[in-house]
């Protein structure tokens, strides 16, 4: 095993995943919010912020579904060797999945959870080109009136909005700054608000 | 510190918790499934708050723990004792600097801010425990949203005294979708549930986790002619002047003497230190003069 995959794990975990898990928290209760991570970086493609996620959610409970912009040998190695998810081929086994919009597509692969269990749903950690407090209208939990996020695409936010209380979550990584769109989250776009 | 690894919990355990909490988020008023851990304290003492606590507190948190709004009981102190012990973070008792406030049963008459994070412990979870006892019926209640149980009990209550006798853990719907007991609060506090804060609800025993993102819609269930009424004791408090919080009534004496107090100790000082004075402050402090 090279020197590559053992590097770019947090160097203080007890101290550093609770700092980034506020983030993340943060950002799931505050939809449309953007927070900065730091600490630890997986292979490229990776951003700093999809790595800190990795390392914070993800352990031998969480399969892990790589899209094709992302999977690659050194990947599933870091992955294995950080956290001991287990990286699986099919989307409907994953409870995290990493990759850009395109390559996560479609969303309909994805567990939802059950009506029994609507938290037994895939996250979905989405990379991005840019993020920014632009673009799509957020309204919802945790959102005093409205809030602005970049997210690539409105109308597949929206089918699984219309899918409430089941659905996906989403976090979305740019760089070390990271933002969540849940599923309770209402997303419009901005040509549509009045 | 070195003799326990941050905030008790190890890692592992803590990412369960942490992915349970993300998942209540992003399902307000839904109570997410999580594998209970033994704490060092036992069931019904706030395992499910300390343990949720423990997930998320950073080194830089002040953390402030109430029981029944004081800061001075034996629940808050110990929990308080035990997080300054695990996790060597600073403590306050005063609402406005806490970070992260761990309670049980009130929430904080001061309003919360969107940077605190305000932590109940729950001794039953389930809104609907208490009128089936089954766990598989309560779920599949859930998932079909058949709550018009929730609204016999209420009527039950009115049929038989007149008005909506619940005074505590009074039912809530979130967001228009789940009924959720906000914990044993009372129902002076339902207001309080619409708030700026992340509210985070942890029962132990019972292995549930369950959340209310800040300004999340939360409605006390009612009827058109039974509005729902956020109640206390009619009176003020003795100490502090307050009319607006809630009391606690204290019997003084074995000739039916009482004296109504806030039951928030922190509001109640505050109050005390900016001069307001209640009908019986002035003998208080003449006695521990």
């Amino acid at each position: 095993m090279d020197q590559a995959v053992m590097t770019g794990g947090f160097a203080d975990p007890p101290i550093q995943s609770p700092q980034a898990f506020r983030a993340a928290m943060t950002a799931m209760a505050r939809p449309g919010d953007i927070l900065a991570v730091t600490g630890a970086q997986a292979p490229a493609p990776v951003s700093v912020a999809a790595s800190v996620l990795l390392l914070v959610l993800c352990d031998p409970g969480t399969p892990v579904w790589l899209a094709t912009s992302h999977d690659s040998a050194d990947l599933r190695r870091w992955i294995a060797f950080h956290t001991g998810a287990s990286v699986v081929a099919a989307r409907g086994e994953a409870v995290f999945a990493l990759g850009t919009w395109d390559s996560l597509l479609s969303l309909a692969d994805y567990r939802i959870g059950t009506p029994d269990y609507p938290d037994r749903s895939a996250t979905l950690i989405v990379e991005m080109p840019l993020l920014r407090a632009e673009g799509a209208v957020l309204q919802g939990p945790g959102i005093k009136e409205s809030a602005q996020l970049s997210v690539p695409e409105v109308a597949p936010l929206r089918v699984n909005r219309a899918l409430f209380p089941l659905g996906l979550d989403f976090f979305f990584t740019c760089g070390s700054d990271l933002a969540a769109v849940p599923r309770s989250t209402v997303v419009t776009d901005p040509a549509e608000v009045v | 510190m070195t003799e326990y690894t941050f905030a008790y919990l190890d890692e592992q355990t803590k990412r369960m918790i942490r992915r349970a909490i993300l998942k209540a988020l992003a399902v307000p008023g839904y109570q997410v499934p999580f594998a209970s851990r033994e704490m060092p304290m036992p069931y019904g003492w706030g395992t499910g708050g300390v343990q949720v606590s423990a997930a998320c507190l950073v080194p830089e948190d002040r953390l402030k723990v109430i029981d029944q709004g004081a800061d001075d009981t034996t629940n808050a102190v110990s929990i308080r004792r035990f997080f300054e012990k695990t996790a060597g973070v600073a403590t306050t008792t005063r609402t406005a600097e806490a970070t992260l406030i761990q309670t049980r049963h009130r929430i904080p008459e001061a309003p919360l801010t969107r940077d605190q994070i305000l932590v109940y412990q729950v001794p039953i979870p389930e809104p609907l425990r208490f009128l089936e006892p089954r766990e598989t019926e309560t779920r599949k209640m859930h998932s079909l949203e058949e709550y018009g149980l929730v609204h016999v009990k209420l009527y039950e209550d009115i049929a038989r005294h007149g008005q909506i006798a619940t005074s505590y853990a009074y039912p809530v719907k979130v967001e228009g979708r789940y009924v959720m007991d906000p914990s044993p609060i009372p129902k002076f506090d339902n207001p309080k549930l619409e708030s700026a804060a992340i509210q985070l609800f942890g029962a132990g025993r019972e292995q549930r986790i369950y959340a209310l993102p800040p300004y999340c819609q939360v409605v006390s269930l009612d009827f058109e002619d039974h509005p729902f009424e956020a109640s206390k004791a009619d009176h003020i408090c003795d100490l502090c002047g307050s009319a607006t919080s809630y009391l606690d009534e204290v019997i003084v004496d074995d000739a039916g003497g009482r004296m109504f107090v806030c039951s928030d100790t922190d509001y109640c000082e505050t109050r005390r230190a900016a001069g307001h004075r209640g009908r019986l402050a002035a003998t208080e402090e003449e006695h521990f003069a």
